[in-house]
């Protein structure tokens, strides 16, 4: 295939997830904001909504309020941001249509037709009422792209270079919302048990979206380091940190069988898979989650920089 | 029902209103269908063709950046016995087109003889010096074409336009009937229509039919599409006829040329490629040779392709076949390449630049369309009959101070075909462009064409750009 058409499927997949992720963060923030009652609070969990997403920059530059609807919107649709969900829809169709011969009818129109629905949603101001319509909506489509994947497409390098996009996103993405609230899983002694704990931890299992499955798991106890130990190395659960990796391990196998030849990327691969299967939460918890967050974070941008190299993205 | 232009030939209905043999079944169908489900089915037709992105860019336009040609549900007919004609009549121009384009870019026969004035090639952009001597593989120039042709009368069918350089509106004919076949099965149960569907197809055997000398016998040629990118106005069709052939969809910047072959990118590394179906005009396809700013071509394809290392579909300079002026020259180009009387004639069209036709053009401005010689799309013309004593005036004008820049023809009663409308059935003008594809195995017309439908009332104007619609276009079986 096409380095281009490579590209083009690989960030259409970022896309969509990267979409996916900032609705649930939203709906988190939603939520939380809900839960203080003075407005400085409230404002203060949007704030670190945008800290998640890394717009938080671009944000104050442009508005000093930090209220709800203002933020929301700014991330759902607000024009000038080139990082609105809506901005990452449309990115993620134009990158559809350029590799359309790449895929199948079935993820094209999918897509497209995800398009379609959101930028009709996008089009209005969101309110807080309509909120929850619209963050469904958003992370319907991105399910139904991926179930046409699933269930249409050849396993090909096509196939793996999507899943590719996917994983590395994802990764990315759970290793950042965990930095930017890793100090409430730190042991603190005014903290412990108190209940703004609970529902600081509860916040951070919804925004990947294991709040069900870690209380099932765990009976409905909650201990910080239970939950650090779920979302990087629970292999089971489909956005821990392990889980990405062994799908980026599987994909990028695919595309050395296809290929006939690794690349340095599965080298870069290997590596940090390796060091993420022997690492114990409490080996983390020793050199600091902060510190093995950036570490793990730079990895995965490193990764995804070699994939492209390797596979000739661009010339 | 009253026919649009009043003395202009309905193809549906009889001058007494009873309808054609060749629509009873169609209009026998369509009196039993409830009109309300009708309605919604027309809007049905417009959601499908979103969906899956049948759409146009109109440049210029950033607001409606992608806009759906309308599609009409009602079909329009042609039966075996007139596809007959119209075949035999298509074949012989084609011919004629191509050896047309080999004789000038050699020894110009046709120019010696003194039936071509040699200024109509000289003053004409679309003549290329650099294909002189240049015979493309297999000797073919236009492995695609598409004829214009108009309707006036039962037997009268006429060219309007030959399109020898990169026809457009093949996947709206392939389209068109894929959703007419998914929205009403049972109408193609009662009426024997000829399949289009296997056109994508047709092309791709075509194109490798003429792969180039350096392609080694072993395996298929690979064969790729090369499209300006997703902001071209038909880049659905690129991509829509790139997917159908299972052919690899190309721009500029995938492309260069490694070992003397053009080569794409792949993740593996460079490949050659053999063939290359390029939506791309001449100016822009090789920085190198032609525009030196363009960034949609490839530097040194041209190197490649006098070497005998790809074969460029369709060859680069065929635009001089195609261009107005030479138009009005076809009758004796056909006479002089097959030694027969056109099948199929020509408009009669008035040269500008001859000072006896300028006066008559002048005279009789109100009553005749002026085309610009190399203008397309409707844009730059004038419709006497239609147009303002303002309007006309400032046409004088242009005419007169560029004279050689236009033909004029006669404003033609061309035929109606009913649409579908709030208010029932309502005749509206259509012309049809049937598509050709030429290899050294021959030439090879699908039954069938894009029939293209101007929606507005008593219009004429039937471009796409300037709101005509499309119809699905059914020839009949024996």
């Amino acid at each position: 295939m096409l380095g281009r058409a490579a590209n083009g499927v690989y960030w259409m997949s970022r896309y969509l997830e990267r979409a996916e992720n900032t609705a649930r963060l939203i709906d988190v923030g939603f939520h939380l904001a809900l839960t203080r009652s003075d407005k400085h609070a409230q404002d203060e969990e949007w704030k670190s909504v945008l800290t998640t997403t890394g717009q938080v920059d671009d944000y104050a530059a442009r508005h000093s309020d930090f209220g709800g609807p203002q933020v929301f919107n700014y991330l759902l649709r607000e024009k000038d941001n080139p990082a609105s969900v809506l901005r990452m829809i449309e990115n993620a169709r134009t990158n559809a249509r350029m590799v359309r011969t790449s895929l199948t009818n079935s993820v094209w129109e999918a897509t497209n037709e995800g398009w379609m629905i959101l930028s009709e949603l996008l089009s209005r101001p969101v309110r807080e009422a309509n909120l929850g319509e619209v963050l469904t909506a958003i992370r319907r489509q991105g399910t139904l792209v991926r179930g046409a994947l699933e269930g249409t497409m050849l396993r090909n390098e096509v196939f793996n270079f999507a899943r590719i996009g996917t994983f590395i996103e994802r990764a990315d993405s759970t290793a950042r919302i965990l930095d930017v609230k890793y100090y409430v899983l730190l042991p603190s002694v005014a903290w412990v048990g108190s209940s703004l704990d609970n529902v600081q931890w509860d916040t951070l299992l919804r925004s990947v979206a294991g709040n069900r499955a870690y209380s099932w798991l765990n009976a409905g106890a909650m201990d910080p380091r239970g939950i650090a130990r779920f979302l990087i190395l629970d292999g089971q659960f489909p956005r821990s940190l392990v889980f990405c990796y062994e799908k980026l391990r599987s994909n990028m196998a695919g595309l050395a069988k296809e290929y006939g030849e690794e690349t340095s990327a599965h080298e870069l691969l290997r590596e940090t898979g390796a060091a993420l299967h022997q690492t114990a939460i409490e080996d983390i918890f020793e050199t600091g989650l902060h510190e093995f967050l950036q570490d793990f974070i730079g990895k995965t941008n490193r990764l995804g920089a070699a994939i492209a190299a390797d596979y000739r993205f661009i010339e | 029902m009253s026919a649009a232009g009043g003395t202009n030939f309905d193809e549906m209905l009889n001058a007494d209103g009873s309808v054609r043999p060749a629509y009873e079944d169609l209009s026998q169908w369509y009196d039993s269908q409830d009109k309300t489900w009708f309605k919604r089915q027309h809007g049905e037709a417009e959601r499908f063709f979103r969906r899956i992105g049948i759409t146009f860019n109109v440049y210029g336009d950033e607001a409606a950046e992608e806009r759906l040609i309308p599609f009409d549900l009602i079909p329009r007919i042609i039966t075996a016995r007139e596809w007959r004609k119209l075949t035999r009549g298509i074949e012989q121009r084609v011919r004629a087109l191509n050896a047309f384009l080999q004789d000038l870019y050699h020894r110009q026969e046709i120019v010696r003889s003194g039936r071509l004035p040699v200024h109509a090639l000289r003053e004409n952009v679309a003549f290329l010096p650099q294909m002189i001597g240049m015979t493309p593989p297999g000797g073919v120039y236009t492995h695609i074409v598409g004829i214009d042709l108009v309707r006036t009368g039962e037997d009268d069918f006429m060219v309007l336009e030959d399109n020898a350089r990169t026809p457009s509106g093949v996947s709206y004919m392939l389209e068109n009937r894929e959703t007419m076949m998914a929205m009403f099965p049972e109408l193609f149960t009662k009426v024997p229509v000829r399949p289009v569907s296997d056109y994508p197809r047709r092309l791709a055997r075509s194109l490798r039919a003429c792969a180039p000398p350096a392609f080694k016998g072993s395996g298929r040629p690979t064969v790729a599409v090369l499209t300006p990118g997703i902001y071209n106005s038909a880049y659905f069709e690129h991509a829509f006829l790139a997917d159908q052939m299972g052919a690899e969809l190309v721009e500029g910047r995938d492309l260069r040329v490694v070992d003397g072959r053009v080569a794409m990118r792949t993740t593996t590394g460079y490949k050659a490629i053999d063939v290359i179906y390029r939506r791309v005009d001449d100016d822009y396809l090789d920085p190198l040779t032609f525009q030196p700013d363009s960034v949609l071509g490839i530097a040194g394809i041209m190197d490649v392709y006098r070497s005998g290392g790809i074969t460029i579909a369709n060859a680069p300079g065929t635009g001089i076949a195609d261009d107005k002026a030479i138009y009005s020259y076809m009758p004796e180009i056909v006479e002089f390449y097959t030694g027969e009387k056109p099948i199929l004639p020509n408009v009669p069209t008035w040269r500008c630049s001859e000072p006896d036709s300028l006066a008559y053009v002048l005279d009789n401005l109100a009553e005749l369309v002026v085309k610009e010689v190399h203008g397309s799309g409707g844009y730059g013309m004038l419709i006497g009959p239609t147009s303002s004593k303002k309007e006309l005036a400032a046409f004088e004008a242009k005419l007169r101070a560029k004279p050689h820049n236009y033909i004029a023809q006669p404003t033609l009663s061309l035929s109606t075909v009913p649409i579908f409308t709030k208010a029932g059935l309502s005749p509206r003008h259509v012309d049809l462009r049937p598509y050709v594809l030429v290899s050294p195995d021959g030439i090879d017309i699908t039954p069938g064409g894009l029939t293209r439908v101007a929606l507005k009332k008593g219009s004429l104007v039937v471009n796409s750009s300037q709101g005509g619609g499309t119809k699905d276009t059914w020839v009949l079986d024996e």
